[in-house]
Parts: structure tokens; sequence; C-alpha cells
């Protein structure tokens, strides 16, 4: 069980989250940019074996939609590149 | 190939059982193929069968990092059924359960396929109407489902004493599937891995494949292995949830995210289920094995994950679902818990595809891939051997994301 640290709340309890996936790369303008480019970004996310940076929300908590990094081998939440999303 | 029957028990038992040859040899691994599949699975192991039975195709290596029926093949709960949703996926299980019927005469090996029928238990009228509509949809393609009345369930599962009417979801109603059926996972792979050896094919335990080579035209070269590189102008990947791992070894992205899902059993009772009862508003599912035990499996971790464990919330939601429909189970010692690495598409629906890089083939995206084994093989090999998808899998193919002509399929009971 995770203890995600919530900006507001402090430490709490994964029960109290929803997972949101992955962090995908910015959104890009589709009027904008090619099918192949909107389609491949709408489709692809981040599947590494190692530190992946994540979407939760404290849905039963304050409501903040917050990023961490996590290490999908071992589910612990890790340093990462930028917390703040 | 040795066939095993009551004349040949009996010739062996009186020389002690000393005489049985191994049911597949130990080839050393050569330097080139004609075709190599990575990941000696279900899936993969059922691709190199029909490679050889189907298309001729004997030169083939199944290449397997850990051991032979180690893998997902034994991180699942062996439930066989074709109560899916699509007119594109309801054939393709239709096919697969009649070839599992037929798989104990076929590979000459007893899976010990039983036919024991599921049940569906519905508490929400949402879920209500997706099961009549999958009802009818089902009658279309030559799957059966109907729906049973509240005394034949609790009449069908004794056990199932919960879900009354002042319940917080009560059952409101119950689907029967008599198709679906339970065998041995074992029985499966060590089946198919025997019966390619006899074809020709070799298996190879415990060599990962580290990296995969692309030549200098672009196209799959081979493999790279601790035990040196193996050449082959067509790769077949049927890793399961490391599908990326290894396709991103050539640069190429696949819409696939990997997630653990996990099961459970208790110690062995007495005969109590001879049912598979899922309850896809609580959660959960559960059949009971031969020996007894009863196996549950609930929903997947949140979030990717490559840990083959239950995560404790997770455990302790599908047991608290389980007891909210059979309360006399609180009773019940727990004894162990496995999870398996499945990745999931957009859609959640199967990929099974010759990629962007020629002559490297992928099968991924099974979620809840067991049922899958026996026709995936056959429509793979069939790819492979033709360059051209099966009828059955036309729809699965990497082409539909390109215009997100996704296949929405909500046939699994746990990914919600």
């Amino acid at each position: 069980m995770l203890l995600i640290p919530c900006p507001f709340c402090g430490p709490r309890d994964e029960s109290e989250f929803i997972c949101g996936g992955p962090v995908r790369p910015p959104r890009p303008d589709p009027a904008q940019t090619s099918d192949a480019d909107w389609t491949d970004w709408l489709i692809q996310a981040p599947n590494p074996v190692g530190p992946v940076q994540e979407h939760w929300w404290h849905a039963r908590g304050c409501g903040v939609w917050l990023t961490l990094w996590r290490d999908t081998r071992s589910h612990e939440i890790v340093a990462g590149a930028s917390d703040d999303g | 190939m040795q066939r095993y029957s009551l004349a040949n028990l009996l010739r062996h038992a009186l020389n002690r059982h000393t005489t049985w040859a191994p049911a597949w040899r130990r080839p050393p691994l050569k330097d080139r193929y004609q075709v190599i599949v990575i990941g000696a699975g279900g899936h993969g192991l059922a691709t190199a069968y029909y490679l050889a039975k189907e298309h001729g195709i004997r030169d083939v290596a199944v290449l397997e990092s850990g051991w032979l029926g180690g893998g997902n093949i034994a991180r699942n709960t062996i439930t066989i059924r074709s109560n899916y949703m699509r007119d594109a996926s309801i054939p393709f299980y239709v096919k697969s359960v009649a070839l599992y019927e037929a798989m104990t005469r076929e590979l000459n090996f007893n899976t010990m396929h039983t036919r024991r029928g599921m049940i569906d238990v519905i508490q929400s009228w949402g879920m209500m109407r997706d099961r009549r509509r999958r009802q009818h949809i089902m009658d279309l393609h030559g799957a059966t489902y109907r729906q049973l009345t509240l005394p034949d369930l609790r009449r069908r599962v004794p056990a199932l004493t919960g879900g009354g009417a002042d319940a917080r979801l009560p059952i409101l109603g119950a689907f029967l599937h008599p198709e679906a059926a339970t065998n041995r996972h074992d029985a499966v792979a060590w089946g198919y891995a025997r019966a390619i050896d006899a074809m020709g094919g070799e298996i190879h335990q415990r060599p990962p494949v580290t990296q995969l080579l692309r030549g200098a035209d672009g196209r799959i070269a081979g493999v790279e292995t601790p035990r040196g590189t193996v050449r082959a102008p067509k790769v077949v990947v049927a890793v399961s949830g490391h599908t990326t791992s290894l396709t991103e070894t050539v640069g190429l992205r696949l819409p696939l995210r990997s997630m653990n899902l996990t099961a459970f059993v208790s110690e062995p009772v007495r005969p109590l289920i001879d049912v598979i009862v899922n309850c896809p508003d609580a959660g959960v599912y559960l059949s009971q094995s031969d020996k007894g035990e009863l196996v549950i499996g609930g929903p997947p971790d949140p979030g990717q994950s490559y840990r083959r464990d239950i995560k404790q919330g997770v455990f302790e939601e599908t047991v608290a679902a389980l007891l909210s429909l059979f309360p006399a189970f609180k009773r019940l010692k727990l004894l162990r818990q496995w999870g398996g690495h499945l990745d999931i598409a957009p859609d959640a629906s199967p990929i099974q595809d010759e990629t962007d890089v020629p002559g490297l083939f992928v099968t991924a995206g099974w979620w809840g891939g067991y049922k899958a084994i026996p026709a995936g093989g056959l429509t793979l090999a069939h790819l492979v051997a033709t360059g051209q998808p099966h009828p059955l899998m036309e729809h699965f193919t990497l082409r539909r994301f390109r215009h997100l002509d996704y296949q929405m399929e909500t046939g699994t009971t746990t990914a919600r």
C-alpha cells in the first residue's frame, strides 16, 4: 500500500486515491499536427520497467490531482524530475 | 513421439516406468532458424505448434527466459469461455473454446478439460442490460448465454447466500454460459511442447532474449541472447507484459501498458461449487479446482506494474467483495497468491500483427489470454506463414489504431 504525499493533506493512504495513468507528453494542437502524430499522442503512453511519472487523484480526500514518480518494479514512490503537474 | 495409451502404460509399468523417453529433446541452440518465437508461454507454444502443423514450418525455435510452463500460463485462473461482447471478438473465442475441447485428443495429452459452465451474477441494472445485449450478440455467433431465474441460481450455487433483498447490491439476475470450462495449464504447455518437438521444432529454456536485431535493410534480423546471436528472417514476440521492453530495443513503440492481474487460492475444501462464478458488479470471480481449492480473482493493480505479487488494497477489496456474496467463506484460510503481467491496449482488445519492422510479429494485449491460446496460435501462425491476417483476427491488427477504429471490449471480468 502506498503512502502518497498530498500537497494539502500530507501523506495519505493509497485507498483515498484513484490512479490517473501515466503522464503523457504535452498535448499537441490537433489542428496543427498531422493525423499520424495526433493518433500517436492519443494511443501511446510511457511503459517503462522502472520509474514512471503518474497522475493520482485524491478523490476520497481534498480532490486535488497530483503527479508522482513510482517504480513499476517495486511500487515504491521515488524521486523524479518534476513533481508539479 | 511415443503415444500415451493404456497399452503403453502397461508396457512401461513392466519396466518399472524407467523406459519412458523424455517428452521433448534439449537440442543445442543453432545460430539460424526459419522462425524464432520469443516466449514459451501458451501463445508462443501454440504459434510454433500451428506453424508446423498447418504450414509445415518446422525449423522453429521457441526461446523462453524462464522455464516451460512457468510464466503467465501458470499465472492465471484457467478460465476458458467465449461470452464476449463484440462481433469481432466472439467468433475468435468460439473457435478457441472448440480447439480447447479437442486438445486432449489432438495432442494425446490429458488437459483435464472440464466443461463446467460459468454463471455471471448480476447486481446492477446497467450490467443486466449489458448482459442481455451480450446474449443477443452471442446468439448470432454460436455462443450460448441464457438467463437463470434467482431460485435456479441459488440452487446451482448453494454457497452463494449473500446478495439478498436487503443487501447493498441485491442480486437481480444471472446468466449461464455453458461452454465455459477449466483445464490444467501445465498440461497445455507440456502437451504443446511435446507435439512441437515431435514435429521438429525446438524449445529452449532459460536463454532470455536481451535484444532484437534489425538488419541494414530495416528488416528484423534475429535476436541477441546470453548464448549468442540467433538469426531468423521472422521473429514472433509472445511475451505478454514485456512486449514493449523488447520492441523498444529496435525503436518500435506500441500502444500497450503493462499491468499486474492477481489471484489467490484458499485451502482445499470439499466439492462446493461446480461452476465458475463471476460477479462483475462486486468485482470478483471464483471457481473450485479439482484439488478443492477455491481459485479467486479480482481487479488489476491500479497503475502500471511489473510486480508479480498482490497489493494489500486489491486483496482486501477482492476479499470484501467475495464475502459480500459468500459470507461462509469467512472461515476459509488463504494459501497462496500470484500475479501475472499483461499488457493492455487502449481498447482492451488484443493486437496481433506484423509490425513496422518487417518480419517482426507481435501478439500482445491479451487481457485474459489463457482462453485465447489455441486460436491465438492458429491465427498468428497463419499471419507468420502467409503474411495475411487470419480472418478471425483481421480486426485486431495495429492498423486499427491509425483511424482510432477501436474494438472496445468489455467482455473481460476485471478490465474496468
